[in-house]
């Protein structure tokens, strides 16, 4: 074994890795321990989340989420274990576990979940934890922006799918996804149909990368090998996969949803598997490769049939089973040679015995040969193509026959080529993996070789029951190894002479397609111009609203509050007739106060000092506070004063180091700002005036004062409400001026290395209050 | 500043505003104050001693800094709301303990919502002079 590999002490990657392997080991077989029960009946299990908004936290456990559960959990154990091995010498290993982790508990609570809402929260976890494990090598601009456009791409079809399941919750009546289910005539003749549809399908499109929102799986390769293995071709993506043949019951059978999935779904898996044979970096091959079985699928869910539905479950697991495997072992390659450049891998077999084994076996399977599980499921895929009505079976055949074709090809290039021959020179001399990272690989590949020599154990505990609850009826099962001479059978034939021609003549092909790829229209590209345009706008609109003054700021707040409140009370009837305008019963000391706070106003708008404004603004405060004296609130009063005079301190804090006023400002500009004030105490003494005037509701204020003594034993009702009654409320408060302080405590330290004060103001301040 | 009357009549007032804003704070629960009150009034002495001094030698008098002080503050009121966990009691729901109580009396009142009082009376002491101390040291 060669040295690069970490020494024994830090396999398995100390306590974090032992973590990492054991949670999805032990979830697995507790998964394989209900697979004889769920293969019988679903079962559904529930608990409260958020009641007042029918979500609950129930978990729907049937044949297709049994299916995924055991991907999920089987393939992390082969991940986590591999990884250990990967990267356990990696500083921010447990960084790395963690995010691996939380993808899985994302993931699993997604293909579990018996609730919409829940279903959507897991989606999203799936989606950050996808983001974080993208950009895992941050230090890579490349690494940063593929994490980025994975997280914007899937985040925006998630929130548009909310929308979908918000509107489908609506219509059911229901998040549950038990009663939409069971929903499904009600729903597809519903007339918000199409919408809840495309909405959905959006959501499941951007997951599972369908042309033409694909680009950002592909990119999505930055990150680690095995991230890719896992999230990026045998989980994460399938996420859309999950949902569409989840909804097929509820959404499904309509010749919209049929044509849409048919219709994207074949294009998108030609179209990949087409762009595969173009590159030349083994880990980009299989992530096109990945792309075509996400389309596969999806045409499959389309279809709709029981035979496509039978395909596409098959396929699922078949897909998963080698891709996982053929990841794994570019990882090895990767990490035995240096290298990922199919042209310059040759040989390896003779370096590499047992990668050379494992890639074999997944890739037999991925070419569809028998005896492996693949052929079974190119079978089925056939015989579900030609088994459609009309258009559809055309149209599904030419593209599954496309596709099984060039995957042949890839297989090919992928496991076979770099393994034969003769051992040629690499960055690395070629040496094989530990065991560790051999041993995921090798299970997955013996698995593809099993199932397919057992395909009746597979049909009954996975396939069958996943196919009826995609069709939500019952279906006729029977996995077969030898159909006997049929059409399916021919079109076998074909497809690996076919692929055969191809791979010959690979490399002309390829040239070829690298010269047409320079031609067509590059989809990385325009998202970039669609995030530029976005950021465009964002600078455009900051510009025109922001302007960074705050006199407009409050100009614009204060004459918005003056024209919405004051409009709202003219046209509500709130001012003239049935009013109280009267001023008698005002004792003469109010009237005094009143005449103290309308000068303190006066005056500081009068003043050309800063210190005399603010001084006199703090007289118009302490006069509301004599007025809550007067109206006996002695702690509303307390506290009116206690703020007031921390205010004027505050504020001549800052004060002393402005600058003067202007000795007096354009008269224009001072008669707009009289007028929006003059606007806004009208407008708010109507206000008052007007709710005066409505009877005064006493039930909240008899009930505390009854209760205040005798309940929370205090006299002093506003405290008693403070700190007992409305805890909650001042718990919040007192966090928000925590919060406050900090903020302005960390904007007034301002960014590291900026200055203090702002450049080209003179020194000489503080002047002020002298003169 | 340097006023002379002012540095000697802060060094009386400080202590006095303190140990009134700690009265206001006990007394709040039946009497005007309470820890919104208390805190604010602690807040303003150790101002005073700003203005009077500088905001170097108030922050040594403080000793800790002020913004953990609000944190402890928001910490101490969240304590005081679990306490009801404990008797099975929704999330603050006041706890009392009446000690040395005649029958009919209310004796010395001991309470989860005193904690809390005092949590506030932290909170907003320490966000105050969080914000006071930056002004002052920055600008």
């Amino acid at each position: 074994m060669a040295e690069d590999y970490p020494k024994v002490d830090r396999v398995m990657g100390g306590v974090a890795g032992l973590i990492s392997i054991a949670v999805p080991a032990v979830l697995f077989l507790y998964f394989i321990m209900l697979a004889p029960q769920i293969a019988m009946d679903a079962q559904v299990w529930a608990a409260e989340w958020v009641p007042s908004l029918g979500i609950s936290l129930s978990v729907l456990m049937d044949g297709l989420s049994l299916t995924f559960a055991l991907l999920i959990t089987g393939i992390g154990t082969a991940v986590t274990l591999y990884s250990a091995q990967y990267l356990g010498d990696h500083p921010d290993y447990p960084r790395f576990v963690s995010y691996l982790l939380m993808f899985m508990v994302g993931m699993l609570g997604l293909v579990l979940a018996g609730n919409l809402i829940t279903l959507f929260v897991f989606w999203e976890v799936t989606t950050i934890a996808s983001y974080l494990l993208i950009g895992f090598n941050a230090d890579s601009a490349k690494s940063r922006r593929s994490a980025l456009q994975a997280l914007l791409v899937t985040g925006t079809g998630g929130l548009v799918m909310l929308a979908g399941m918000i509107i489908l919750g609506s219509v059911v009546g229901s998040f549950e996804i038990a009663e939409i289910l069971g929903s499904g005539d009600m729903i597809r003749a519903h007339p918000w149909y199409m919408a809840i549809l495309l909405l959905f399908l959006a959501g499941a499109f951007t997951k599972s990368a369908q042309f033409p929102l694909h680009f950002w799986l592909p990119n999505a390769m930055a990150a680690p090998t095995p991230v890719s293995a896992y999230l990026h071709s045998a989980t994460m993506v399938k996420g859309g996969i999950y949902l569409m043949a989840r909804m097929n019951p509820a959404l499904g059978g309509t010749s919209a949803w049929f044509w849409i999935l048919v219709l994207f779904g074949g294009f998108t898996a030609v179209f990949a598997s087409v762009l595969a044979l173009r590159q030349t970096d083994i880990k980009q091959v299989l992530a096109y490769t990945t792309l075509m079985a996400l389309g596969t699928l999806t045409m499959f869910i389309g279809a709709g049939t029981d035979y496509a539905i039978i395909a596409a479950m098959l396929f699922l697991v078949v897909h998963s089973l080698y891709k996982a495997a053929l990841f794994l072992v570019i990882g090895i390659v990767d990490h035995g040679t240096g290298t990922r450049e199919a042209p310059v891998l040759r040989g390896l077999r003779h370096a590499m015995p047992l990668t050379a084994l494992a890639a074999a076996l997944a890739a037999i399977s991925m070419a569809g040969i028998p005896p492996m599980i693949g052929f079974i499921g190119k079978e089925f895929m056939y015989k579900a193509g030609l088994g459609l009505p009309g258009l559809g079976a055309a149209w599904v055949t030419v593209m599954i026959f496309a596709a099984s074709v060039l995957m042949f090809v890839v297989a090919g290039i992928v496991a076979l080529r770099p393994f034969m021959g003769e051992l040629a020179k690499t960055p690395k001399p070629a040496h094989e993996g530990p065991w560790p990272m051999l041993a995921g690989p090798l299970v997955l590949g013996a698995l593809s070789l099993l199932f397919g020599i057992l395909p009746s154990t597979v049909g009954f505990y996975f396939v069958a029951p996943a196919t009826r609850a995609v069709l939500g009826m019952d279906a006729e099962v029977h996995l077969y190894l030898w159909g006997g001479f049929n059409a399916a059978l021919l079109l076998s034939v074909l497809t690996f002479l076919a692929g055969w021609l191809i791979y010959r003549r690979h490399e002309a092909i390829r040239a070829r397609l690298a010269v047409a790829e320079a031609k067509a229209p590059n989809f990385d590209r325009g998202w970039d111009n669609v995030l530029d345009g976005l950021k465009a706008l964002a600078a455009w609109q900051t510009r025109l609203i922001q302007t960074g003054s705050l006199q407009r700021y409050m100009a614009v707040m204060f004459a918005t509050f003056a024209l919405l409140v004051g409009a709202t009370l003219i046209l509500r009837g709130g001012m003239g007739s049935g009013i109280n305008y009267d001023a008698e019963g005002v004792h003469p000391i109010q009237w005094t106060v009143l005449a103290l706070i309308a000068m303190g106003a006066g005056l500081s708008t009068w003043t050309s000092s800063r210190m005399t404004a603010i001084t006199a603004l703090g007289v118009v405060g302490i006069g509301v506070a004599l007025l809550f004296i007067i109206f006996s609130a002695p702690d509303v009063a307390i506290t009116q004063l206690l703020v007031e005079v921390l205010v004027v301190v505050l504020v001549a804090l800052v004060m002393l180091r402005l600058p003067h006023l202007p000795s007096r400002a354009k008269s224009g500009f001072r008669a707009g700002h009289a007028a929006i004030a003059a606007a806004v105490g009208l407008v708010t003494t109507a206000v008052m005036i007007a709710v005066l005037q409505t009877p005064f509701d006493r039930r909240l204020t008899d009930f505390f004062e009854i209760a205040s003594y005798p309940d929370a034993h205090g006299r002093n009702i506003v405290n008693v409400i403070l700190v007992d009654f409305r805890a909650t409320d001042t718990f919040g408060e007192i966090v928000v001026v925590v919060i406050a302080a900090i903020a302005a405590y960390a904007l007034l330290r301002g960014a590291p290395g900026a200055s203090p004060t702002p450049a080209g103001e003179p020194g000489a301040r503080g002047e002020e209050e002298k003169a | 500043m340097n006023s002379l009357i002012l540095t000697t009549a802060t060094r009386l007032l400080v202590a006095l505003l303190l140990v009134f804003s700690i009265y206001a704070l006990l007394r709040g629960h039946n009497l005007p104050g309470g820890g919104f009150i208390g805190g604010l009034i602690g807040a303003t002495g150790f101002i005073l001693y700003i203005v009077a001094t500088s905001a170097a030698e108030a922050r040594a008098a403080l000793r800790v800094d002020p913004a953990s002080v609000a944190m402890v503050g928001v910490g101490v009121a969240a304590l005081a709301g679990l306490m009801s966990a404990f008797v099975g009691q929704p999330f603050m729901t006041g706890q009392w303990l009446f000690l040395f109580a005649e029958p009919g009396e209310k004796g010395l009142p001991l309470s989860s919502v005193l904690v809390f009082d005092i949590g506030v009376y932290l909170a907003v002491f320490g966000g105050i002079l969080t914000l006071v101390f930056a002004l002052e040291e920055e600008i």
